[in-house]
């Protein structure tokens, strides 16, 4: 099993290819085939993989072959596999693979099929590399691989501008995480020599002491890498944007794989971040502001995949705090429960789309909930999972996340409390969302039901999404071990009660009407809060003035090309000489003749003056 | 030899009156062919100064500059009557302000 470990990625990047190549001359049957078997049979090694690490706990290191060599600096495209990377392609090709199935319906009718799947494809071979790759340098390629897939799916539907305004926001702020990142990655080189991860780990922790300021700075550089493709503070603007994509590559991309990157670097580097204290709390604290961050907007928000995407980056943001506090365990967990229950609601909002001819607004749903019955059921359970109810799978890793973060000294009990406050907001937002969209009134009526290959998908993430949290995934030969104290119980009872009341308030909110929030929302001020909420804090309103405007004014004075004008100038000045002595040519031989002879006179009688003695007889 | 002694100022007096008569024929003339005949008054011109100099200072360099002025007016006028010849059959005149097509 080892020897083909390397197949997992190549055959969706094979079939990415194929699809490139001969997707126009293929049936689409078989571009739907072709498209999903290439992720499905990544998901089956996987799988046989998982079974095999079960049984013997066997870390594999795979060479492919040495990408470059230069002295002793020698990349390979070489992978390195343990529990953590387990637990990463098992997300990737298996909700990977549903998302795939998914797609085939919700893109039916869609003329680019050939061209949807091999993007897809693509990305997850890209993802794979990533999260496979034993050395940093193979783990950018995937990153910007990713990042790649990540523009073409979001300005997939390229015909609106709006769409393509969208992806290059996407590609270009993460760009900026990326090149902080790679200039992480050339420190950590410049100091250790080498890049690969296990090798430098081990380095780091012999060269340098803890709270030294090389490892410091470096934590932070790959910190901006992270922060910008997990859509934390401040570069998270791209995300919400995003979601101009088909819904099935938001709940592929935009929720279950590739923004958790930066929570899957974090981890894998853990043992850097060890080095450098000061960077986990920044992580925790950028975590905990994004989370609370994201879900006030998300309180706000009408369009249910913008909804979904602040819940993202609030969840992300948990998983953020996680790696801060060092429950690495925690946090991973939590990637993956979240990878389940959000591919699971970004699928049932793509049903919802697909079956309610593209609308977006939660306000003109409704009623949905006797009309398609699955799609409720889905949101139901997807919902309550990312409210964290009690034995739901968000439950037992959030649960995990703010236990841990509680028994941080100093600024634990603060850290606990905002993510308490987020977990409340967390589940408002969620239950306001399906109390609107499946209850009360119907304003739209679906013009068509799902079929099995989306009801299958649907039904076996909400499996997941209620299970999951009884599984234990294995990474403890990964992480070093924390917590060893258990807090107070009623620290706990409260971590629980806290979603229960948020339904609660959900429901006398949206649905029973008992509290009525008129009079707060027509208030001005709370008008004013509300409508900041709705734009995301004006973050954007604030990029667009303090970057995009400036550099806009300076393109447009540097259009006219300031410097040539110079350079210009003398063009011109000589162009006028030349038409002012060219009058003078007028073919006239007298002319000629004439000016020959005043200018004869002139000189002599300029030399006679000058020099006396010059014209002497 | 020995005959009229003429003073070399006399001389060079005529010498600028041919220069001058010759320069204003060809600002103010229009037929080329007289254009050229007041282009070979004023070699002339030139010629006379030169033979007069050389006479007066016992020289025989006025003379051979002399023999080179007429050469050069010879050749001259073989190229100039040659153009005259073009000017004709393109113009259908020798009226050199008509002949002004070459302007900046």
């Amino acid at each position: 099993m080892s020897k083909i470990i390397w197949l997992i990625p190549l055959m969706p990047f094979v079939g990415s290819i194929t699809l490139m190549l001969f997707g126009k001359n293929l049936r689409r049957s078989h571009i739907g085939y072709l498209g999903v078997s290439s992720v499905g049979i990544s998901a089956l090694l996987t799988a046989l993989l998982a079974i095999e690490f079960m049984q013997n706990q066997e870390v594999l290191e795979t060479l492919v072959w040495t990408w470059m060599q230069v002295g002793s600096f020698a990349p390979g495209i070489s992978f390195y596999f343990d529990g953590l990377t387990l637990v990463m392609m098992s997300v990737i090709t298996g909700v990977g693979f549903l998302i795939h199935l998914f797609s085939t319906e919700f893109m039916e009718e869609d003329p680019s099929y050939a061209r949807y799947f091999a993007y897809l494809n693509m990305f997850v071979a890209s993802m794979l590399i990533l999260v496979m790759a034993d050395n940093l340098l193979l783990l950018y390629l995937g990153w910007e691989g990713v990042g790649v897939c990540s523009y073409l799916l979001v300005g997939f539907w390229y015909q609106h501008s709006a769409n393509g305004h969208a992806a290059r926001k996407a590609f270009i702020v993460t760009r900026i995480g990326d090149t902080a990142m790679a200039l992480g990655l050339l420190l950590l080189f410049s100091h250790l020599g080498t890049l690969d991860i296990q090798v430098l780990m081990g380095k780091a922790s012999q060269v340098w002491e803890v709270g030294e300021n090389i490892p410091l700075i470096a934590c932070l550089l790959l910190v901006c890498g992270a922060v910008g493709k997990s859509a934390q503070l401040p570069l998270h603007t791209w995300l919400p944007d995003a979601m101009a994509g088909p819904t099935p590559v938001s709940a592929l991309i935009h929720a279950a794989t590739m923004v958790t990157a930066g929570v899957y670097l974090i981890a894998r580097t853990h043992g850097l971040f060890l080095l450098a204290p000061d960077a986990m709390i920044v992580v925790a604290i950028i975590g905990v502001v994004t989370s609370l961050m994201a879900a006030f907007t998300a309180l706000m928000q009408t369009d249910i995949k913008r909804i979904l995407a602040y819940s993202t980056i609030s969840q992300i943001g948990y998983m953020f705090l996680a790696l801060g506090v060092g429950a690495w365990s925690a946090g991973i967990f939590h990637l993956m429960t979240h990878a389940f229950f959000k591919a699971l609601l970004f699928l049932g909002s793509g049903a919802i789309i697909h079956c309610l001819h593209h609308e977006h607004n939660i306000f003109k749903m409704g009623g949905l909930r006797t009309r398609m019955p699955v799609t409720f059921w889905s949101f139901m359970i997807g919902s309550a999972a990312l409210a964290a109810l009690p034995m739901t799978s968000g439950f037992f890793s959030k649960d995990q996340i703010l236990l841990q973060a509680y028994q941080l000294p100093d600024l634990g009990p603060g850290l606990w409390m905002a993510g308490l406050l987020g977990a409340l907001l967390t589940a408002i937002y969620s239950f306001r969302l399906v109390f609107v969209v499946f209850f009360g009134e119907a304003n739209t009526e679906p013009d068509k039901d799902t079929e099995w290959r989306m009801a299958i998908p649907l039904s076996i993430l909400c499996f997941l999404a209620l299970i999951g949290g009884y599984f234990t995934i294995p990474v403890v030969d990964v992480f070093p071990v924390t917590g060893g104290s258990h807090p107070a119980h009623w620290v706990e009872y409260v971590s629980i009660s806290v979603p229960i009341v948020g339904l609660v308030i959900a429901y006398f909110v949206f649905l029973n009407r008992r509290i009525n929030i008129e009079t707060l929302t027509t208030s001005s001020f709370g008008r004013g809060l509300g409508n900041l909420w709705l734009s995301g804090w004006g973050i954007d309103w604030l990029y667009d003035r303090l970057f995009v405007r400036p550099y806009y004014r300076l393109a447009n004075l540097l259009k006219s090309e300031p410097v040539d004008v110079i350079y210009n100038a003398i063009v011109e000045l000589n162009q006028l000489l030349n038409l002012w002595l060219s009058k003078s040519q007028t073919g006239r031989l007298r002319w000629y003749l004439v000016s020959m002879v005043a200018g004869l006179i002139i000189l002599i009688s300029l030399a006679s003056n000058l020099g006396p003695g010059v014209l002497q007889w | 030899m020995d005959g009229l002694d003429i003073p070399l100022n006399h001389i060079l007096f005529i010498s600028s009156l041919l220069f001058a008569i010759g320069m204003l024929g060809l600002m103010i003339r229009r037929n080329i062919i007289f254009i050229l005949m007041s282009l070979e008054v004023m070699l002339n011109s030139a010629a006379l100064a030169f033979v007069a100099a050389g006479a007066h200072w016992g020289q025989p360099d006025g003379q051979v500059v002399f023999m080179l002025i007429l050469t050069v007016a010879a050749a001259e006028v073989a190229v100039g009557l040659g153009l005259v010849l073009q000017v004709q059959k393109r113009f259908k005149t020798l009226d050199m302000d008509h002949a002004n097509r070459m302007q900046g």
